[in-house]
């Protein structure tokens, strides 16, 4: 379990991170969302004890990263922002050299390494030099060190960025994969991430911690959430649609001929809007439930720390 | 194994993944051939020793061991692999550890190939190879000494070319302090404590000896505590720049 109390971190004066406290159990898979800058990998770094906090407090497992620095290291696995590795060495030196630091040996340590190569698919880069190899592949490696000891805690820093689709859908994979009862921290600034892979989002912005749930509630803050748009094939007068029970208001985007029905907090509106589409013979090409537009949900949460 | 173990062998390895440690060894070899032979009088001299060799060692390190040390740890932070080695369950003393020793390694290595000219001057005539060997474990202590230096320099800067200029700087500092120039200059007015204050930290007043195959304690205590200092130091300047 990590808990960090009221953390602070400056450069020369700059307020970085600026009192953030939380606790992640064991299960949880966080997702750290922010704009660029905000202080995500600064309070991953010192949560990976690279870097000392200003003031504040961290414990994880009840050991603090003060005192206990090596102990914790060894329960951690981290992928820097980037992924830096030694350029000059090949994926399988590399990952040999990180398993035997980390304490693997022998047939244990091979088989360790053959399992990472296998779960991020090296195979085919294996005996070229890192410095030549794609971002993908990079980044790749680097997933593959920070989890080649299989540890209770795994630090993401931005895991998926400059990958291809199917490389991030690998990737959202494999951290699916991971046992349920390990500690998961992925920054990144993708929203849909979030959504695909974590049960828990923290929202930081210019260092503060600005929320912290599910990604259902983060949705649920959404003004569309549980919305309904309708698709019409030709203009039709739907301005009935407002007037139905539990529907709070209405937007029509006439140029792509659509309509959106908004709910009363906690009102179901579908079998409402349907029915009444029916009844009015309106002409519905498609017809859809909105589950929350997490980039303007996004944009309000980190916004509101400018005004 | 040991981390520092580890630790050795990546960097050793690392000098022999690109050409560094070929070109250094190269140009330490054929330097020394230069200055044995060319500037240093080895056959006019008529003497069945390699002490023209070894008194051009200091001059030899002033640049060459910079060069070898300056990448050590400014890669690691323009890379951003220190962010992966200081989160590794490693110490940090470890690693500046096992850096100094694989580089000093290095040095011993182009040390132990400079032994054509032992065979030559063995072929020539009838040396004291004890004296010979003290010599060669005095320049490799020496050489130990700069090195430490030349990491310090590394742990301060990201810029390797920076890191290569401050540690010429300070070795030659450290050289030059022993040397007759300097000392005279400070013989007019400062006291003969002073002097000898200055004279006992510089390098060469320490080989001095040892390249006549002295092997005094006090000397190779010297180096051991320069190597010891500076790479304390270099310690502290990484624990405090790391994520700069
Ligand atoms: N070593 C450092 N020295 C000075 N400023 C830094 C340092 N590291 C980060 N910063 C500053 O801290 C802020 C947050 O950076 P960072 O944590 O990397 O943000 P994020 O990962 O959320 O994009 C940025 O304004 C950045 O310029
Ligand atoms: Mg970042």
């Amino acid at each position: 379990m990590i808990s960090v109390k009221n953390l602070f971190k400056s450069f020369g004066g700059h307020q970085v991170v600026n009192d953030v406290s939380f606790d992640i159990r064991p299960g949880d898979v966080v997702g750290f969302l922010g704009p660029n800058g905000a202080g995500k990998s600064t309070t991953m770094k010192m949560l990976t004890g690279f870097l000392a906090p200003s003031n504040g407090e961290i414990t994880i497992d009840n050991l603090s990263i003060n005192h206990c620095s090596l102990k914790i290291k060894q329960k951690i696995g981290y992928l820097p922002e980037g992924a830096p590795a030694y350029g000059e060495m090949t994926p399988y030196q590399f990952l040999l050299f990180i398993a035997k630091v980390r304490g693997l040996k022998g047939l244990a340590k091979a088989q360790r390494v053959k399992e990472v190569i296998d779960q991020v698919e090296l195979h085919e880069v294996l005996n070229k030099p890192i410095d030549n190899l794609s971002k993908g592949f990079k980044r790749r490696v680097g997933l593959a060190q920070a989890i080649i000891h299989d540890p209770q805690i795994l630090i993401l820093d931005e895991p998926t960025d400059g990958l291809d689709p199917n490389q991030k859908h690998q990737v959202r994979q494999l951290i699916k994969n991971l046992s349920k009862d390990k500690i998961v921290i992925i920054s990144t600034h993708i929203l849909e991430e979030v959504s695909a892979v974590c049960n828990r989002v923290m929202i930081i912005s210019k260092g503060k911690l600005l929320f912290d749930d599910t990604p259902e509630a983060l949705n649920q803050r959404s003004k569309y959430y549980g919305a309904v748009t309708l698709q019409f094939s030709y203009p039709a007068d739907a301005s009935e649609l407002a007037e139905l029970e539990g529907v709070a208001s209405m937007e029509e985007d006439l140029e792509n001929r659509c309509v959106t029905v908004f709910p009363l907090p906690g009102a179901q509106i579908l079998h409402s809007v349907t029915t009444h589409a029916q009844h009015c013979r309106l002409p519905v090409d498609s017809l859809f439930v909105e589950q929350g537009r997490l980039d303007q949900v996004f944009r309000d949460i980190t916004q509101e720390v400018n005004v | 194994m040991s981390n520092v173990g580890i630790l050795f062998k990546r960097e050793f390895s690392s000098f022999f993944a690109s050409p560094v440690a070929y070109v250094f060894i190269g140009i330490f070899l054929v330097l020394s051939a230069v200055f044995t032979f060319f500037v240093g009088g080895f056959y006019e001299r008529g003497q069945a020793d390699l002490l023209p060799f070894f008194n051009f060692h200091p001059w030899l390190y002033l640049f060459l061991v910079p060069a070898i040390a300056m990448r050590s740890w400014s890669e690691e932070r323009k890379t951003g692999t220190i962010e992966l080695l200081m989160t590794l369950p490693i110490s940090i003393s470890q690693a500046m550890i096992a850096k100094y020793l694989a580089a000093w390694a290095v040095l011993g290595l182009s040390l132990l190939l400079t032994f054509p000219l032992w065979l030559t001057v063995n072929y020539l005539g009838e040396p004291d190879n004890g004296i010979i060997l003290a010599a060669y474990i005095g320049s490799w202590f020496m050489a130990g000494g700069f090195l430490a230096i030349g990491l310090c320099m590394s742990a301060l800067t990201k810029n390797q070319v920076i890191a290569f200029i401050l540690a010429v700087v300070v070795c030659f500092v450290f050289v030059v302090s022993g040397t007759n120039i300097v000392l005279d200059a400070f013989k007019s007015w400062a006291p003969i404590a002073v002097i000898d204050v200055i004279a006992s930290f510089s390098f060469l007043s320490h080989f001095e000896a040892m390249a006549k195959g002295v092997i005094a304690l006090a000397d190779i205590v010297y180096f051991l505590l320069v190597t010891f200092i500076w790479l304390y130091a270099g310690m502290l300047l990484i624990e405090q720049k790391k994520a700069d």
